[in-house]
This record gives structure tokens, sequence and C-alpha cells, in this order.
């Protein structure tokens, strides 16, 4: 288990006056404290980590929010926000003595303009809710991280969450308006609105994959765009992993930007045919499921080219789907990974790491070293256009020892993503789980600077504290740097 | 004008410098060719920090999209690098020279920390959203890297965003690590004539919101279509552009001609035709200005253009819209500074001062006042980066 600080006993000997304090906040429903009920709020995606809160509270507006944390505030106890527990992260993963304060919800659609193209939602809107929301219009809200169905708007802010599709049309940040958010002194603050470019500083920018550090997000307005007039994928199967980056550098160098552009290695290919019946070759090493976009005749030229820019690489298969079911199923496939390899090992870990996507032959040689060195099986998935690869590493949480390896494992493989010019998460965030690897890719001293525009956000380090950041010792909040708060 | 320049040739140097001048408890000008220091509000200082001389590309990785840079390398040299491997700064980051009446080249660090996208923002997004990677000196003389060389990056909180815009008051940008994509096989534009505002921006947005993929969407006034070379003689006007391989340019042009119909008959630009019209719009050059007048940039959500434009003119200013309306591009006398954040507020939006005379830059808010709640926490995290407040004080609000 991960260092956490301990719990502040002062709180923990105020827990019935704390309690009746926020019952009087939020509706009677809204507040949870029996052991039983707050049993599934103890964890998120992650579920490794495990910490049952003093309490959750579900409020219904903004000013039940504002109400909440500036009770907590004055109180001293620290907040944990949570959306849908999607993180695979651990980015929810509450403290012994704190708060849980849960967006469900709100879950309301507030607006929505066709003409300004935009759409504003309270953050427990699912993300797939605002597409579901604005499809009757042919509109669609971009970022389609693989949690869609269930995670919120307002997680995605806290991740900066990505997807399949973001190398054309960017990641969360990108599509991104306007925030109403709740400081953790309870203000309540418009950021951004419905116009492209903030003045000042660019507080939607910073707010976005401060993993709920900063400030508390109520409510979100997102761009929505028009859907293309049609989408296909094609299917191109190699038998080594250098030859499919090389052919991956080729269409990229060419002057293609496919919509999406997904690799899978052989392990992947065969957990998730086994799951989708998507016709993946079985034969190959690698796979890469192109999508693009237009109509019809544009995506035959374009799938046309990349098929030529192919060529020279000796595919072993090359398939074109041929209707919009067709290509259903191949994504079925792609977006069902996690649950596939759910099929085939009882647990496994998702990691997150970005590299240059020349790396990749490189990357992939050494993660199967790894995985022989630890014996655990990995298969790995790999948004190729934009580098960021999701080993994920099987494991049998039953076996003792065999969580504690798979750890380390994935920590080697963030290690190397470092190593070799990348980053250590792309869309899932730090959380927990990769928060003391931090000094991997950042200087004490840029931590110390980050942890300094934490504390000018929340000087009492109340926010989400003990993510992202490593402990610092002999701290009493273990957590933060008081002495340099602004 | 600073007495003294300082200009280090690297990093190192530029660490110096802001160490000297934090002892010393010296504010300094921090800029890089200086080609926009008329913007905003004034800063007092009697040295001035330049990055001119922090120039060269670092990396450039054609096939993973991604450019590094130093700060002060000349925008036209990083673009003409860039063109060499059939890519291009994906923002389209405007020249102000004409506008902010300043000669020289513009550098790198000096769109990145003033955040100045062109049209290509509507459907693209703004230079903040390319800046993958920075590395900048802070107010206390500390190197601070954020994100990297890769295209997807959420490890820490992004600095990259704060520094860019932060217009050189929260750190000195050093280098900066761009996403970038290739230029566009082809360029075609539309060009709807005899349009009003309202009708203007209505069919700016229905081009928006079609399935085309537009990537510039502009409304310009009679007397601002005269200044683009072969806009004029038809009034005021409406422009959408389409940049793909040519043969969708071509089609998806030939649908939005059909799909727009009811805003009357449309011509098509060819070419070289749509980039020198899309140039002159990127640049502002549609915007005719006098000697002694303010220059402002409105954001607004884009159905508010057409009234941004009529309060501009009973104002007696001048102004087109970009963005599909959601940008004013507005000159006139410093005295419609009022009826300028007017407007931009009753459109939801915010405004920029770009230029204008030294008595108004120190007097008016150059942007918009924050929330009490929030300028609390702007100052914190002015201080967070620059404690003992030496770099550009003053540039974006009075007494910080």
């Amino acid at each position: 288990m991960i260092a956490q600080p301990p719990p502040k006993a002062d709180v923990l000997a105020r827990r019935d006056d704390i309690l009746a304090g926020l019952s009087h906040l939020v509706a009677k429903t809204g507040l949870i404290t029996e052991a039983l009920r707050l049993k599934p709020y103890e964890t998120d995606g992650l579920p490794a980590y495990r910490q049952t809160p003093m309490a959750v509270v579900l409020p219904e507006t903004t000013e039940q929010v504002a109400a909440v944390l500036r009770f907590c505030h004055q109180n001293g106890v620290r907040v944990i926000p949570r959306g849908a527990g999607t993180s695979l992260a651990g980015g929810a993963l509450p403290l012994a003595d704190s708060v849980v304060v849960g967006l469900m919800r709100m879950n309301r659609i507030l607006d929505i303009d066709y003409g300004d193209r935009c759409a504003t939602v309270q953050a427990g809107v699912t993300n797939i809710g605002i597409t579901q929301a604005v499809a009757g219009e042919g509109f669609f809200y971009a970022p389609d991280p693989s949690s869609q169905l269930a995670c919120m708007i307002g997680g995605n802010i806290g991740m900066n969450s990505g997807g399949a599709h973001c190398l054309k049309y960017g990641v969360t940040v990108n599509n991104l308006l306007g925030l109403r958010i709740v400081t953790m002194e309870g203000d309540i603050v418009d950021l951004g609105g419905a116009h492209l470019d903030a003045a000042g500083y660019d507080w939607l920018g910073l707010m976005t994959g401060s993993e709920g550090m900063l400030a508390m997000v109520t409510e979100v307005t997102v761009r929505i765009l028009r859907a293309p007039e049609g989408a296909r994928a094609m299917l191109v199967a190699f038998d080594s992993n250098e030859v499919a980056g090389q052919a991956v550098d080729a269409i990229i160098g060419s002057g293609i930007i496919p919509v999406a552009l997904e690799y899978m290695d052989r392990p992947a290919i065969h957990a998730c045919e086994a799951f989708a019946h998507a016709g993946y070759p079985l034969d190959a090493e690698a796979l890469l499921i192109i999508e693009v976009e237009g109509s019809t005749a544009e995506q035959d030229d374009l799938l046309g080219r990349i098929a030529g820019l192919c060529g020279p690489f000796h595919p072993i298969s090359l398939r074109v789907s041929q209707s919009a079911e067709e290509s259903l199923a191949i994504w079925k496939g792609r977006k069902g990974a996690f649950g596939a390899v759910g099929r085939i090992s009882p647990d496994y870990l998702c990691m997150d790491g970005t590299i240059p996507t020349g790396q990749l032959p490189f990357v992939l040689r050494r993660i199967n070293e790894m995985s022989d060195a630890y014996g655990l099986k990995v298969a790995n998935i790999f948004h190729a256009g934009d580098g960021n690869l999701h080993p994920l590493i099987m494991f049998d949480a039953n076996l003792a020892g065999d969580f504690e390896k798979a750890e380390h494992f994935g920590a080697d493989v963030l290690r190397l993503c470092v190593e070799v010019g990348g980053c250590l998460t792309g869309e899932h965030g730090v959380g927990v789980e990769k928060r003391d690897l931090m000094h991997v890719q950042f200087t004490e001293t840029e931590l110390n600077q980050q942890r300094r525009i934490k504390s000018a956000f929340d000087p009492d380090w109340l926010l989400n504290p003990s993510k992202v950041f490593p402990l610092l010792e002999g701290d009493a909040r273990q957590s933060g740097v008081p002495a340099l708060a602004a | 004008m600073p007495l003294d320049a300082l200009a280090p040739g690297d990093e190192a140097g530029v660490i110096a410098a802001v160490l000297a001048a934090g002892a010393a408890r010296e504010p300094l000008l921090v800029e890089g060719r200086g080609t926009k220091r008329g913007m905003l509000r004034p800063v007092q200082a009697a040295r001035s920090l330049s990055t001119r001389n922090l120039v060269g590309v670092t990396l450039h990785a054609p096939q993973e999209l991604i450019v590094s840079a130093r700060a002060g390398t000349p925008l036209p040299d990083l673009e003409a690098k860039l063109a060499e491997g059939g890519q291009g700064i994906i923002a389209e980051p405007p020249d102000l020279q004409g506008l902010l009446g300043t000669e020289g080249v513009q550098t790198l660090g000096g769109v990145v920390a003033t955040n100045l996208s062109g049209p290509r923002r509507v459907a693209w997004g703004a230079m903040r959203d390319h800046v993958m990677g920075v590395r900048a000196v802070n107010g206390s003389g500390e190197l601070i890297r954020s994100g990297g060389r890769v295209l997807k990056n959420v490890t820490g909180l992004d600095l990259c965003k704060l520094l860019t815009g932060s217009h050189g008051t929260l750190g000195v940008i050093t280098e900066v690590t761009l996403k970038v994509l290739p230029i566009a096989e082809l360029t075609g534009s539309l060009l709807l004539p005899g349009l009003d505002a309202v009708r203007g921006v209505a069919a700016l947005s229905a081009a928006l919101g079609s399935p085309y993929g537009v990537s510039g969407a502009a409304w310009l006034p009679a007397e601002a279509a005269e200044r683009v070379p072969g806009l004029g003689g038809q009034g005021a006007v409406a422009l959408v552009r389409i940049e793909d391989f040519s043969a969708s340019v071509h089609y998806r042009l030939g649908r939005l001609v059909t799909d727009l119909a009811a805003f009357g008959p449309a011509q098509t630009l060819d070419d070289a035709a749509s980039k020198a019209a899309w140039r002159a719009v990127r640049d502002a050059v549609p915007l005719r200005t006098e000697v002694g007048d303010a220059v402002w940039r409105i954001s607004v959500r884009p159905s508010a253009g057409p009234a941004v434009v009529d309060a501009v003119a009973v104002a007696g200013g001048r102004c087109f819209l970009d963005w599909g309306g959601g940008l004013a591009w507005v000159a006139g006398a410093p005295a419609l500074h009022d009826a300028v954040a007017a407007a931009a507020r009753a459109g939801g939006g915010t405004w920029t001062v770009l230029r204008a005379p030294e008595g108004m830059r120190a007097a008016v808010h150059v942007v918009p006042p924050e929330a009490v709640a929030m300028a609390a926490i702007t100052r914190r995290v002015k201080a967070a980066m620059d404690p003992g407040g030496i770099l550009n004080p003053g540039r974006l609000y009075a007494g910080m």
C-alpha cells in the first residue's frame, strides 16, 4: 500500500460534529455515513488501493458544493472530489479523515447552442451523455476515453482525458471553453465562457489536468463539433513491431492525419479477438487500426493512399471495412481491450506512458524482456499517432507478491518511457499510482514550483492532497510545502 | 525605453540575469525582439532581458509532428525550416508589425508568451493548444521544465498552459516544443458578397456547423474588404476557407456552395488568392488604423459578433470579424474603450488592448479585471512564480 499522510486526529475527534454540520448543507439523502453505504466510495478504477472516507456528500447544486467546501475549509477537513470513480490512477482514493464530494447528482445538461457550437453541462454528466444530447442534430463531443459510457466530464477535466480520436480532435483541454469552479474557500468563479480565447492567464488550461487539487469543477462549457459525413476503418497487420512502426512513420510523414491510428501487439490482438470476434488476424505480431473521415469518395481516396504507403512494408494482411457495421466491430475489439484482457487474466494493471513514436519498436522489445524477467504477461495497446502507450500487465492478486511485482514492472515501464524522451502519463493522470515516480520526470525544484501553485489555490492543502506530488518528510501534512506557501 | 538591454546567449545567461535582478530588486522588461512591446500595459523597468540571442531549432521530428526551438528563434526562420518538411505551425500566429507600427521579426517565444493565434484557431485551436513543452526561468532564477516532446502528457500541473499567454510575467521562456501539422495540399475559399454582419455571421455559423472542416470564417465590412486584394468592390463579404487534399477542397467547396445557397451566389477563390486573403485577415490588414488610435481584440461567443460590430460603429470605431464572428478586431479613438469593454461583456467575452497611446495603456483595464476571489489567486500564483515581482511587473494588471 502506498504511503498516505496520517489522519488529522482533531478532525477524527470531531467526526460527529462535522457530520452534523454537513447534514445541514445537502439533501438528507445526500450525506452518506454508514459503513456499508460508504463501501463503493472507498476505491475507484484502481481497486488495489482502498480507504474508507469519513463521509460522502452528494451535492445537487454549485451553491451546495460551495457551502460544503466552505464548511470543510473552516473545519480543516480534507476533501476528495469524485466523478464516476473511473480513475485508473487512484485519483479519487479517499483519506480516512476526508469527505468525498461526489458530483453524480449534478447530471443535467444546462444549455446547447448549435449556432455557437457549444454545450454547457453540469460536471456529473457522462462523457457519452454530451454526445448523446447533441447527436440528433449531427454533432458530437470529441474526446472519447475508453470509459466514456461511465466517466463524467468533471473527471475528464481533472485528468485532461484523451481517447482514440485525439490525434485529430485533441484532448479535453483543446475542446473546453468555460468552467464554473468552486475554490476550497467556497468561492464560486466562472472561467472562460462560450468564447474561444480568454484574456489574462490561462486558468482553463491550468485547471484541466490538475487532478482536483486546485478547485472543484461544477459546470463545464465544451465545444461541440459537427460530425463528419462518414468514417471508415481499415486493419493492417505486420509480422514485426519494427515494420509496423515504420509504416506509422510513413503514414504521418506523408501528410495524412488519420482521425485515429491505433496499434495492438500480438497478445492484445488475441485477447481482443477472443472477446469481440472482429476478424483480427491471429498470425500478426502488430495490428494497426486506421480510421479516416469524410465522404465515401474521400474515405476511398485516403484509405487507398494509406494502403499504398503500407505496401512497401509488406503487410501480412490489409482489410478495409466495407460497412459501418464492420467498422463498429473493428472498434468494439479495440475499445473493449480492457474487458478482453480481464477475461484472460484475473487482474491487470493498465499503464499509460507516452513515448516518441519512433521509439516504439525499442520500447516494445524492452517491455517484452521485462515481461520475461518478471514472469508476468503483458499486452500492449498504443495510440500510435500520438505515442500514448497502454501496456496491460496481467497478474493474480490472490498470489502473494504478484501485485507488488506488477507494480514494479509498471514502474520500470514508466521509467523507460521517460528515459526515451517521453512521460509518465499521457491521459490517465498521476493520482496516487504514479505519485512516487514524479521525481523520475521532474527535479525537486520543478516539483516545488508546482506545489507552490497548488498552495496558491489551496493554501492549507485540503483539496485532494497526497495525490500527484510525492509526500514530504517531516511535514505534518506530509504533502505540500507550507514554507513555500505563496 | 529601458536604459540597459541584456541579451544572453544561453539559458545559463538568462538564469544569471534573473538572479542578478532579483538580488538587486530591479524589475526586468522581458521580451524577445520587442515587436509587441506596445501591447497591454507599459512595464517600468530600467533593464530589459531579451531572449533574441537564444536561437535555433533543437529538435525536429516530422514523423512525430514535433519541433523544438529556442525562444529567440525568429518565427519566419522556424516556419521556413518546417516548410522544408511540408509542415507548419498549426495556429498560424499573426504578424502584427503593420498593426502595431513596429518593425522587425517576431520570435517563437514572443508568439507563445502572447498566445496570439490566427484564423485557423476556430478549427484547430490556439497557440496554447500546441505548446507541448516549455523550458522557462522563473522569477527566482530557477529552471522550470513543463510538458515534454510528446503529443500527450498529463504529468503534473500544466505549466505550459500557464506560461503561454502570460506575457513574460511568470517566467522567461527559453525553449518551446510545438506540435506541428502537415501544410494542406490546397487552400480554397468561398466568398459570399453583400451580407451585413447578422447575415454574414449566420453564413459563417452554417459553414462552421457543416461536416466539411472549415478552417477559416471571417466577415469584413465593405471598408475592410477594400483593403484586401481581390475582395474589394462587392460591399461587405463573408469568407470561408477549406484546407485539405485537392480533391477534398473542390468537393467540399462545392457542397458549401449548395448548402449556403440561401445566402446568395458565392464565388470561389483559388489557392493563391485564398492564401493572400487569409494572410491579410491573419495580420489584421483589413483594419484601418489612424495615428493616435487604440486597437482591441475582442473574443465573444460568435453569435454576439454582430452586436459588437453595431456597438463599435455607434461609438465611431472600425472593426471586422474572424473566428466565425467570435473575434472582433477593433480600432478607434482611445475614448472608445468603455464602449468596447461593454460590448465584450455583453457578448459574454473578453477584450485585450493591443495598442494604445501611453497614457491610455496605464490608465485602463487592458484585459478585463478578474472577480475578487480569482484576483486573489492570481496574485498568489504570480508570487509563486515570481516572488520578487521582477518579471514584467504591471504588464497585465496594475500593481502586479
